[in-house]
């Protein structure tokens, strides 16, 4: 190729990535940098009146964060979203991908729909209908819990049954995206290594273990680092179920960081929240990586 | 409303607000309500415009939930209506931002006839910054029958003979029973005690705090012993699913709480079973205590376009048509004294003794927060963790920690 025909190449590249690039820097980038700027500082309702009530306070918002309960709290909680929800997500999603790939399966587009309207469904109407479902004595939940002998659960309201009630909740509401995932991946394991398997003798399990699973390797680790950082980041599904409550018990970090950051308005608190929040994801994600690429995934 | 477009050109974070503004242009003055306010102000003002001298208002209801946020982020944004119902926790914050100014002299009539402590609570740095609209405070809810099985008409007013009162109480109750129910995640109740023992809480320039004073330790020490002698039980509000139904079966013969209860409990509970509670305003060391003075006030915003028209809105809805109206649609109870005689429930009577023996709260923007982490402290203290004295150290070390912005602000006399 000629110098001449690669520099318009190269222009053209450019040409058409810019207005991406702009679009990121402008709403991605420069914000974030604006916030870790913002976590040094003191921002509160005097600096927003007058910028000169501003100070700078190096890393003093970090220190008041490690020396806050609820802060770790809200870690705590947080920790267990991810612990718990993770794994939840992952089997509902790779199971309800097995569901609708099956082949004897009847009216799959039919149910490929059904379980990805939750997805897609507004949150605080489905909300809406969780918190009937979940109500202690009208509630759905509790009168099939009911009908097998367990007495009836204050999902909402007690603070050790309201983290498993989001979880359940946040479970329903988006494992449909996975499974989309998980489906697209099912669809390229070779069906040859599947009917040599069968040949050879493999029961339903082994091939599931030893010719399916090595063929979504990536597709799971994919859905693993999505939903590591969606745990991580939990907020509406507390938000509009409990406020946090009964006892900070459903408080996320990122839910503790809106309450700092625009209930008490001390926004600089509130980015140094999201700043410990981005480190934590980031490396949670690194290990993942690591931890898959050992496995042969990638 | 050529503001509205810039806004909305420079501030895209806020434009949700912004274009509510702009979306309405037929009306003449925009203003913020929360709650019910919110729902009967249409026909309220309606009621009140039969000449049609009022300008048009269209009113934006927010839920209490975010409103106090809606505000903040309304003021950040530049997104702000012409005026707005704001709670009474928040003129402080609201002052100190710059978002309202004084009340302008020409409107100083609108001030007159109304509680003492509800205006000391509008009056920060001297100058009176909001127009106390409806308001409410606390008040004992009283098992009658109980209280006249243990040889009393009604809770005593000092703090020992209500205490002796309720040991009796609670004998007649029976086994499994209490006398008084204070949840242990509302701050209101240490703070009614603390404010009927003259207590301040900070200091005078609301630059410490002033838990450690003898007056804060003599409330922290009686509320204690409420719970340390079994006359409260040691419960958070969630644990309590049905409030009404309890105080009917007896679990507890004294509920501290606002005039929204009335409403309850004519609601929820049987006609027969009304005879036999009762209101009485809260004890104090040594006679009738005090309370906190609440509800709703009225304020203009800073550099509103048409503020002449919003402050014709606050007149109508301060005088006495506009104040009997309010109390007819939403049984808020008015501000204005002159319209308290024309409601009939008895039940009313108490709240008007009690408002008139209210105490204002500090108003430093940081208080909210301050009485969140002091009832922390204080739940701590109830389970054993902290003796009264420790636990006034920490309340005071946790309000000096978020005082801090505060009195750098003072010191270089930028505060309020």
């Amino acid at each position: 190729m000629s110098a001449v025909g690669r520099s318009s190449e190269v222009r053209a590249g450019w040409l058409l990535s810019t207005p991406a690039l702009a679009a990121i820097t402008i709403f991605f980038l420069l914000p974030a940098l604006a916030s870790l700027g913002l976590s040094f500082t003191d921002f509160d309702i005097y600096a927003l009146s007058d910028l000169s009530n501003l100070r700078f306070i190096s890393l003093n918002n970090f220190a008041a964060l490690l020396g806050n309960p609820l802060f770790w709290q809200a870690m705590g909680n947080t920790m267990w979203f991810v612990l718990l929800g993770v794994p939840l997500l992952v089997a509902t999603s790779l199971g309800a991908a097995l569901l609708v790939n099956a082949r004897m399966l009847k009216w799959r587009p039919l149910w490929r729909v059904a379980l990805f309207a939750p997805y897609v469904t507004t949150l605080v109407a489905t909300a809406v209908v969780w918190r009937y479902l979940l109500h202690t004595r009208y509630g759905l939940i509790n009168y099939a819990l009911g009908s097998v002998g367990v007495g009836p659960i204050d999902w909402l309201g007690d603070p050790h049954a309201s983290l498993p009630a989001i979880l359940i909740f946040v479970a329903w509401k988006s494992f449909g995206y996975n499974m989309i995932i998980f489906l697209a991946a099912l669809q390229t394991v070779p069906k040859d290594l599947t009917e040599a398997a069968l040949i050879d003798g493999a029961g339903a399990w082994s091939r599931f273990r030893h010719v399916t699973l090595p063929a979504i390797a990536p597709a799971m680790l994919l859905v693993a680092i999505l939903t590591v950082s969606g745990m991580f980041q939990l907020f509406a599904e507390p938000y509009v179920m409990t406020q946090g409550g009964p006892s900070q018990s459903t408080v996320t970090v990122l839910y503790f960081m809106y309450e700092e950051g625009f209930k008490w308005w001390n926004l600089g608190s509130g980015a140094a929240v999201a700043v410990i929040l981005f480190l934590l994801i980031v490396t949670v994600t690194m290990l993942q990586l690591r931890f898959a690429k050992r496995a042969g995934a990638i | 409303m050529n503001m509205c477009i810039d806004r909305r050109f420079f501030l895209a974070g806020v434009t949700a607000l912004a274009s509510t503004g702009c979306a309405r242009r037929s009306a003449d003055v925009e203003m913020w309500a929360m709650g019910n306010e919110a729902a009967a102000l249409p026909e309220l003002l309606r009621m009140l415009n039969t000449d049609s001298k009022l300008p048009s208002v269209s009113v934006q209801p927010l839920p209490w939930t975010s409103a106090h946020e809606k505000l903040l982020t309304g003021f950040a944004g530049g997104a702000l209506p012409a005026m707005s119902q704001v709670g009474n926790s928040w003129i402080a914050e609201l002052a100190a931002i710059g978002a309202i100014e004084p009340v302008p002299e020409a409107q100083s009539d609108l001030l007159s006839d109304q509680f003492e402590a509800v205006i000391d609570t509008c009056r920060i740095g001297g100058k009176i910054w909001a127009v106390p609209w409806y308001v409410d405070t606390r008040v004992q809810f009283y098992r009658r029958d109980l209280f006249a099985r243990a040889g009393y008409n009604a809770p005593p007013p000092r703090w020992d003979d209500w205490k002796a009162a309720l040991h009796k109480v609670k004998r007649v109750a029976g086994e499994g029973n209490y006398a008084v129910l204070m949840p242990v995640n509302e701050y209101e109740h240490l703070i009614t005690l603390a404010l009927s023992a003259k207590a301040g809480m900070l200091n005078e320039a609301g630059t410490h705090g002033a838990f450690s004073e003898p007056n804060f330790l003599q409330a922290l020490a009686f509320y204690k012993s409420l719970f340390d002698e079994g006359l409260a039980p040691l419960a958070s509000s969630t644990q309590i699913s049905n409030v009404w139904s309890e105080f009917a079966r007896g679990y507890f013969s004294v509920y501290p709480s606002g005039p929204w209860t009335i409403g309850d409990m004519k609601k929820r509970l049987p006609a027969e079973f009304q005879k036999r509670w009762g209101t009485v305003p809260n004890p104090g060391p040594d006679g009738i205590g005090s309370a906190a003075p609440g509800g709703s006030s009225l304020v203009v915003f800073r550099g509103a376009a048409n503020s002449g028209a919003a402050w014709n809105v606050v007149n109508a809805l301060l005088g006495s048509p506009g104040q009997a109206a309010l109390q007819k649609l939403t049984g808020d109870m008015p501000a204005r004294k002159a319209s308290w005689a024309a409601n009939a429930d008895t039940h009313i009577t108490a709240f008007a003794d009690q408002l008139e023996n209210a105490r204002a709260l500090p108003k430093v923007p940081e208080w909210e927060r301050i009485v969140s982490e002091m009832q922390v402290v204080a739940e701590r203290m109830l389970r054993g963790q902290f003796t009264v004295k420790q636990a006034a150290a920490e309340m005071d070390s946790r309000a000096n920690r978020l005082l801090e912005k505060r009195r750098w602000m003072v010191e270089r006399g930028r505060a309020l």
